[in-house]
């Protein structure tokens, strides 16, 4: 493995129960960068990222993260090793208050007050939703607000790599802005990011490294920047010109 | 939770209800007794039901072996209360209490452990595959009720109360029976420490979360396997105590007693929403009331009764009074 990827995918396949998802998936995560993964509805981007998760498991290939193999790992031994995951759906408890969404990822703490005071502050900044509805069952927010609890939950303790399912998915365009900028002080952070996205404005203005997904497979992979630049390529890809 | 997101009408559904048959029923006295009846048998159904709800919830598991924790309770309690003739023959309470105390801790470890060995051996291989889990949970309660019959006979075995609990208080003209009070009182006792448990730690918070997305509660780094073998295992030590608890209310106990009961506590945890112990101790309490309310007053229907009612509470909310989020 490259010293450099923290997660690299080698010929993954994928079956969900008679059907052949992922083909093949070469992917790999550079530390400290934010990787965007991006293709057309059905090409495999979720799939890649519940298979990384363990919540589906790969039929064949190799996955491995801070050069250890986790291709057989069930999800928990996953997250255990600092992996933290925003679903499409968001996974907010919706029963449940901002403040106990968050305590139940804050693995250390087993209580509000255990949770590192000055993460929360910095959190606080990132998404004054997650304060300002602190104690309010999640599943009265909005999708937006949501959105910036899923983050925010996932950033409550400092991990390794985070990876996100379509953050921006059926925002508004300010609440989008807003998630790139925090996304953007994430990266800053020093955080390795794994990101799925459709929206190409996102995934432009963060990407430092993308993989094209189509038909289960990874068709291309490079730098965002050199795709953003390239027309022809991205008309080839995604349909379309970023 | 604030207090502005608390759905109350669920809540006023047995207020409602006692109001409602108050009329019907004439004389307040004779209602007071019913009532204070109908909340004894709810808080003891509630007790029964607690557990099964969760683990419904947590892993979508439907045990309809649940009631054999029952039976396996209630025997144990004639065991113990057996053994202990001297204390429960005693006319002073605390005595009383000191007898029955080690019935329901024994009943509760008994039911426990056997629950460990039922969720390993009957339950984990059919997760996910629920006409299995029904078929084999039932195959499993009936090998209980026989094992039930080998160890204790097949008989009825009398569970004659402590001499301290005999008896009725008298407010006004209702009599009240005190061990109907002592029911309600330990009822309530194990809804506040559930309710503590499951809204103040770590492990609730696991519980309530897996209830609804247990997938994200394992993408957080928690087992949910372990979280669900020690539901099951709470639940059936639950159903084991409140098998004690019904034995004493019915003054005797039977292998089929679990099965009987089982019935009542789907019906209450359909009321209640699959997963919700808010919901499951509303279920309990209306259940238990219309039990008592029809059973004086039209003693023919008092079976039909609490199907009615689940079917009434179905149409006004399809998923039970409290539908757990995102199942």
């Amino acid at each position: 493995m490259s010293t450099t990827h923290l997660l690299e995918l080698k010929g993954v396949h994928t079956h969900i129960g008679a059907y052949h998802i992922l083909h093949g998936v070469d992917l790999a995560v550079p530390k400290g960068q934010l990787t965007m993964l991006l293709g057309r509805n059905g090409a495999g981007k979720t799939t890649t990222l519940r298979t990384i998760m363990g919540l589906w498991q790969a039929s064949q290939g190799q996955i491995t993260f801070a050069g250890k193999d986790i291709t057989a790992l069930h999800t928990p031994q996953i997250a255990g090793l600092n992996i933290a995951y925003v679903p499409e759906n968001m996974g907010i408890f919706a029963d449940l208050t901002v403040k106990e969404n968050l305590l139940l990822a804050a693995r250390k703490a087993s209580h509000a007050g255990q949770m590192d005071p000055a993460r929360l502050e910095w959190i606080f900044k990132l998404f004054p939703a997650v304060e300002k509805f602190w104690n309010h069952p999640a599943g009265k927010l909005s999708g937006g607000q949501k959105q910036m609890v899923a983050v925010a939950r996932a950033i409550v303790e400092p991990r390794d790599l985070l990876i996100v399912d379509e953050p921006s998915k059926g925002l508004a365009p300010a609440i989008i802005n807003n998630m790139i900028e925090a996304f953007d002080q994430l990266k800053k952070s020093g955080v390795s990011i794994l990101l799925v996205e459709q929206n190409i404005h996102f995934a432009k203005r963060l990407g430092d490294t993308v993989a094209v997904m189509d038909n289960g497979r990874v068709v291309h992979a490079g730098r965002m920047a050199d795709l953003a630049a390239d027309e022809a390529l991205q008309q080839s890809l995604l349909g379309l010109s970023l | 939770m604030i207090a502005r997101d608390l759905d109350w009408k669920p809540l006023a559904l047995v207020p409602l209800l006692a109001l409602l048959v108050l009329p019907l029923i004439g004389s307040p006295s004779t209602w007071l007794t019913l009532t204070v009846a109908g909340l004894a048998m709810g808080m003891i159904i509630f007790i029964i039901a607690s557990g099964l709800t969760l683990v419904f919830g947590l892993m979508d598991v439907l045990n309809f072996g649940h009631g054999v924790f029952i039976a396996l309770g209630a025997f144990v309690a004639t065991s113990v209360l057996g053994a202990m003739g001297d204390w429960t023959g005693s006319h002073e309470l605390w005595r009383n209490l000191v007898a029955v105390l080690p019935a329901m801790v024994v009943a509760m470890l008994v039911a426990g452990a056997v629950g460990l060995a039922f969720e390993r051996f009957i339950v984990r291989p059919v997760y996910g595959q629920h006409l299995k889990q029904i078929l084999i949970t039932m195959g499993g309660m009936i090998i209980g009720e026989e094992l039930i019959k080998v160890i204790w006979g097949p008989q009825q075995i009398p569970l004659p109360l402590p001499e301290g609990m005999r008896g009725a208080l008298l407010v006004g003209d209702a009599a009240i029976e005190k061990y109907r009070l002592v029911a309600v009182a330990v009822g309530l006792l194990v809804f506040g420490l559930l309710a503590w448990t499951l809204s103040r730690t770590k492990v609730g918070l696991l519980i309530r979360a897996g209830v609804q997305d247990r997938e994200m509660v394992e993408a957080l780094g928690y087992r949910i396997r372990r979280l669900f073998v020690g539901v099951f295992v709470a639940g059936s030590a639950l159903a084991g105590l409140g098998g004690v608890m019904w034995g004493l209310y019915q003054q005797n106990v039977v292998p089929q007693m679990g099965a009987q009961v089982n019935v009542l506590i789907f019906i209450v945890i359909i009321i209640g929403g699959l997963g919700s112990t808010g919901g499951a101790l509303i279920g309990a309490l209306l259940v238990g009331l219309m039990a008592n309310y029809t059973g004086f007053l039209v003693p023919k229907v008092a079976l039909f009764s609490n199907i009615a009612l689940m079917v009434a509470v179905l149409l006004w909310r399809p998923q039970g009074v409290y539908p757990v989020a995102n199942r």
